[in-house]
């Protein structure tokens, strides 16, 4: 299988401090990767690296083999990539729908085409499958505002997949989510893997959740990759152990 | 249903504001098409304050540009028409160069940009006498002829205003509920998630700010014949600032808000001939009162009344939702 993602010797320099050190890593289609590592780690900002949020200080970030460092959010999601913030990341005062149909709506056509077309982009049946499909049909018209955190937290999830992307960075999808609903956020996840072959790249401290969702683990400690493999071998390693329980 | 509801009260407005010169004398006749004008150009301010949550600090330099444009170019003997689209152009094209800059930084940043350039056009205005005439300002600006009669009679002019402002308005109400809207809104609510969501962030609030700024245009290219005379005065920083107090009053993001704050805005200096110079202290107060106590403008207020009368345990629920949307980030 091919590499979706290929990041290289990406480094983050933030004044004095190196938050990323040099991390290369390869994602294949329709894999589910998770990035873990303690507190400071550097997880969120390689992520925000990799999307175009932050530019990286060296290094670059390759896209079905194509060079995209430095390309803004907006357009690495039009290429198809999608994500989810550490921390909650919806439109309060707009509905789930139109949350959703927000979130798909760039990728309609053209903007003189979505200014005279319709009003919902041709994206109703979409939005409805979706809400359908994260179970959230009862609060399709609900101010998002409104919502229990868990399920702006589905909400948040379901958005990143609106525009049908290949790629997804989740940066702690299960932070502050409820054990039943955690479960369901992982059946949607893999149902979304197995059925629509979108690969992601989860950042998670739920262990439980992370190490039963993904089939490869890095292991990220001040801005390098220490550890890389299947869950079994990431939580038996004495290096990643040292770096969760200190010296 | 509700809308076909929505849009038959339209329609009954609309008459009804047709019909309304018909019972009045020449001054309220007079006022009532200075309301429309001032209404166009603040529903340019509420999309880009209301809508984009973006700021502006210049919609009467843009309302001078236009009035300046279409006067100058009526002189030089350019069918009304044109000048219109004239002054509306060169007030987009102006909108999208001061954005331009602004934009790495965004809000209050576009806020210093804007109060720069509006105190930069009314020098301009003043000063430049070979242009503009200066204080001395431009006089005799004839109004439009429509099919070989002219619209000099104040009555055949406001409906003239009329039928303008109302193709605005059916413009604007168009644009906000489109995908636009939707990503206007998108930047007001969260712009960093909004880019990740594929939401051109730079692209939407140029767009915002230039449309909202050609609202102003629009608005001058009426306001030059409706006066008949203009000088640098009320395109001035004072001004500009009324046009976001307007706003504000009216109920900012909501859609008949600016007709309400322009109402306000128009009317009451009116009603309150006689309370001569205390006119603006009483002004501040009512705004103060009304920040204070209903900060979603007149608008929201009648909506808070209505809802009061109609459903008391409805409105617990909405302002509970209200409350848990905004503690958000």
């Amino acid at each position: 299988m091919s590499a979706v993602l290929e990041v290289r010797g990406i480094e983050k320099q933030f004044g004095g401090l190196r938050a990323v050190d040099g991390v290369s890593f390869e994602v294949r289609q329709g894999e589910i990767v998770g990035l873990i590592g303690p507190n400071g780690s550097g997880k969120s900002t390689l992520f925000n690296c990799i999307l175009g949020q932050f530019e990286p200080t060296a290094g670059e970030v390759m896209l079905d083999g194509r060079r995209v460092t430095g390309l803004r959010p907006s357009q690495l999601n039009r290429l198809g990539v999608g994500r989810t913030f550490q921390l909650l990341q919806v439109f309060p005062r707009l509905t789930v729908r139109e949350n959703l149909i927000l979130a798909g709506q760039e990728h309609q056509g053209s903007m003189l085409g979505r200014l005279f077309g319709a009003r919902d982009a041709g994206l109703s049946a979409e939005a409805k499958r979706t809400i359908e499909f994260f179970r959230l049909g009862h609060l399709a018209d609900a101010r998002a505002g409104g919502l229990s955190y868990g399920q702006q937290k589905l909400l948040d999830v379901a958005m990143a997949f609106m525009a049908g992307p290949r790629l997804v960075l989740l940066d702690e999808p299960a932070g502050g989510v409820n054990l039943t609903m955690l479960a369901d956020l992982r059946e949607r996840l893999e149902t979304v893997n197995r059925e629509r072959g979108a690969t992601f790249v989860v950042i998670e401290h739920n262990m439980e959740f992370v190490m039963a969702l993904c089939s490869r683990i890095l292991v990220l400690a001040e801005g390098r990759i220490i550890a890389e493999g299947k869950p079994h071998e990431v939580r038996r390693n004495p290096k990643v152990i040292e770096a969760y329980l200190g010296h | 249903m509700r809308s076909g509801l929505a849009w038959a009260a339209v329609a009954v407005a609309v008459l009804a504001l047709a019909l309304a010169p018909l019972g009045l004398g020449r001054y309220d006749v007079y006022i009532l098409t200075l309301w429309l004008v001032t209404a166009v150009a603040a529903l340019g301010v509420n999309l880009i304050v209301g809508y984009a949550g973006q700021e502006t600090l210049a919609q009467a330099a843009f309302l001078g540009i236009g009035a300046y444009m279409s006067a100058l170019l009526a002189k030089a003997g350019v069918p009304f028409g044109l000048a219109f689209f004239a002054a509306g152009g060169i007030s987009f094209a102006t909108g999208l160069a001061i954005g331009f800059p602004a934009l790495r930084v965004q809000k209050h940043y576009l806020a210093f940009v804007t109060l720069a350039f509006s105190v930069f056009v009314w020098l301009v205005i003043r000063n430049e006498e070979w242009l503009t005439g200066g204080v001395m300002g431009l006089k005799d600006i004839e109004r439009p002829s429509l099919f070989g009669a002219s619209l000099r009679p104040h009555r055949l002019f406001f409906w003239f205003v009329l039928a303008i402002a109302a193709a605005l308005t059916f413009a604007m109400w168009w644009l906000v509920r489109s995908p636009w809207g939707r990503a206007f809104t998108a930047l007001r609510e969260n712009p960093v998630r909004a880019e990740s969501l594929g939401v051109n962030v730079r692209r939407y609030t140029l767009l915002a700010f230039a449309i909202g700024s050609a609202y102003g245009g629009f608005a001058g290219a009426l306001y030059a014949p409706l006066v008949e005379f203009i000088d640098p005065a009320p395109f001035a920083l004072g001004p500009s600032l009324l046009f976001l107090l307007m706003v504000v009053v009216g109920g900012s993001g909501s859609f008949v808000g600016p007709f309400v704050g322009a109402a306000v805005a128009v009317l009451l200096p009116e009603w309150l001939r006689f309370a001569e110079s205390y006119y603006l202290l009483i002004y501040a107060a009512l705004v103060i009162l009304m920040m204070a106590f209903c900060p979603t403008g007149l608008v929201g207020l009648a909506g808070r009344l209505w809802s009061l009368r109609r459903r008391p345990a409805r409105i617990a629920e909405d302002e509970g939702a209200r409350a848990l949307g905004e503690a958000k980030p």
